[in-house]
């Protein structure tokens, strides 16, 4: 049912784990539906220079996580910003259709660590009039 | 890889004695029960000759108190709809409860669109009825009582012999769901008191694809399969010969076979859950302590999920199953534990091994071992188990 991609990110998952020194989190899913993805961010000179996750969920949902973080990882937060839920997919090769909604959630906790990251950041100081 | 099979609960190996029984009627026998001439009298003689073993081994009084059907799920099919529709002048109301089979539910689902009204009896935390609870739901307008004898997740023996007295007081009619009992555990229907009783060839290491209903002389029941004067006019279709005699000679071997395998089962069991319970935190038995199949283990691994631990045990050999909604088809994870009263994210997390005859101790062993990694190496990764870990150390 799963293809040799998912089931390798499943077994070998990259980039498990916190992140001490996050500069932001981001969590999708819910423990009802059997599905929770915590992702870990750190941003350095405007690049994804570090991440992780964590994952309660089944092998679809520990593979998206898993695949994900090696997808963004180095790239600029403009570019990994593009991610979606469907590009998480196709890059494993598939999922099967039941898993493509309730377990496929890894970009939408990725988007919310950003959103967090550039929530913390400290603002620019204002221009001087 | 040697795979160690755990899941005897969905489905058995069938017994080579059995497969040696059948063969014949797939080749020389091959007639038509129905034929007049040699061929198909010899077929016919066939499953009248498993007809009879069969209604000796459950207590019945009369052969024409078993009907051969096609399935387990068939055979409560034909009890409820069957019961339904042929005493719908007498009443509309039947009972049964929340943790049953969906062959049984979807068929009450069903005929409540058809103007029968169902209730479903909640379960305790361990998944028992309560027999008082039938009294109470029971009305002037109760025909039927659909109460499994064990539940096939979690295991739970219910007291049927208890509320048959109850039903039977009331003049209605009790069907059980004995599809799990069947094979591993003494099952009499006299005995139990019941009118009606489903079980199923392949959870006995019988063959797929053939399965029992037997309705106590008396029993009215309306057809579902029009089209021929089998199985006492109630099943048209020309019969399953080999799989009746391979039900047969199976359901005989497990007779057989039962004081023996019972304890060595129950034995087992209780080792397996115990070791759990000694190498890993967090974990939750589903089902009852000692009102129990020999046989099952359902335990939820708190902060994990059921599918996941799957994967990862077929990985190194082992079969197994879950009640998590990934492992079902569903987005809701098994109706039995959330009728039971467990979290959804306990629900999620839980695991059912079902041991079956050919198991060993050995085999146990090594799969504590895996499950022991599996579940250490799922929690690392879990947010859930850091949070938890998190409120510890507070």
């Amino acid at each position: 049912m799963y293809t040799e991609a998912v089931m390798d990110h499943f077994y070998n998952p990259r980039n498990a784990g916190e992140l001490a020194d996050a500069d932001g989190v981001g969590e999708a899913g819910n423990p009802v539906c059997g599905d929770i993805m915590k992702i870990y961010v750190k941003i350095e000179d405007d690049r994804i220079a570090d991440i992780s996750f964590q994952t309660f969920g089944c092998g679809a949902a520990i593979a998206t996580s898993s695949i994900l973080t090696e997808l963004v990882k180095g790239k600029t937060v403009a570019e990994a910003e593009k991610i979606t839920n469907r590009a998480v997919a196709e890059a494993l090769g598939g999922l099967p259709p039941q898993k493509m909604h309730c377990s496929n959630l890894a970009a939408d906790a990725f988007h919310k660590a950003l959103e967090a990251y550039r929530q913390n950041r400290p603002k620019p100081a204002p221009a001087a009039e | 890889m040697e795979r160690i099979y755990l899941d005897h609960a969905a489905t058995t190996p069938v017994d080579p004695r059995v497969v040696e029984a059948m063969l014949p009627y797939f080749t020389a026998n091959f007639g038509n029960p129905s034929s007049i001439y040699q061929e198909g009298r010899a077929a016919k003689k066939a499953i009248e000759e498993s007809r009879e073993k069969v209604a000796e081994i459950l207590g019945a009084a009369d052969t024409r108190e078993i009907i051969f059907t096609g399935s387990g799920s068939e055979a409560d099919n034909l009890a409820i709809t069957g019961v339904a529709w042929a005493y719908r002048k007498k009443g509309n109301h039947i009972i049964t409860s929340a943790i049953e089979h969906p062959a049984v539910l979807e068929t009450c689902k069903e005929l409540e669109k058809h103007g029968f009204a169902v209730t479903y009896l909640p379960v305790d935390e361990y998944g028992l009825v309560a027999p008082e609870a039938v009294r109470d739901a029971i009305t002037d307008r109760t025909i039927l009582v659909s109460l499994m004898h064990a539940n096939n997740e979690v295991g739970t023996i219910q007291p049927i012999a208890e509320i048959s007295k109850i039903v039977r007081a009331k003049g209605v009619l009790l069907h059980t769901d004995a599809v799990q009992t069947a094979g591993s555990i003494p099952l009499q229907a006299d005995e139990l008191g019941v009118d009606l009783l489903s079980l199923s060839a392949h959870k006995f290491y019988g063959p797929k694809g053939v399965g029992v209903l037997y309705a106590k002389k008396g029993t009215r029941l309306h057809r579902l399969i029009h089209g021929g004067a089998q199985e006492g006019r109630l099943r048209a279709g020309t019969e399953n010969v080999a799989g009746i005699v391979g039900l047969a000679k199976a359901l005989e071997l497990a007779a057989a076979g039962l004081e023996e395998t019972v304890p060595r089962l129950a034995e087992l069991r209780d080792y397996f859950i115990n070791k759990i319970f000694s190498r890993i935190d967090h974990v939750k038995l589903n089902g009852h302590p000692t009102r129990r199949l020999p046989g099952n283990i359902n335990v939820s691994f708190e902060f994990v999920e059921g599918e996941s631990i799957l994967l990862n045990l077929d990985l190194e050999g082992i079969a197994a199953s879950s009640g998590s909604a990934c492992t079902s088809g569903a987005l809701e994870p098994s109706h039995v534990l959330l009728a039971m009263g467990l979290p959804h994210e306990t629900a999620h997390g839980s695991v059912r091994f079902t041991i079956g005859k050919d198991n060993t101790k050995e085999q146990l062993d090594y799969v504590l071992g895996v499950l022991e990694e599996t579940i250490a190496r799922l929690r690392a990764i879990s947010p859930l188990y850091r949070e938890q870990r998190g409120r510890k150390e507070k």
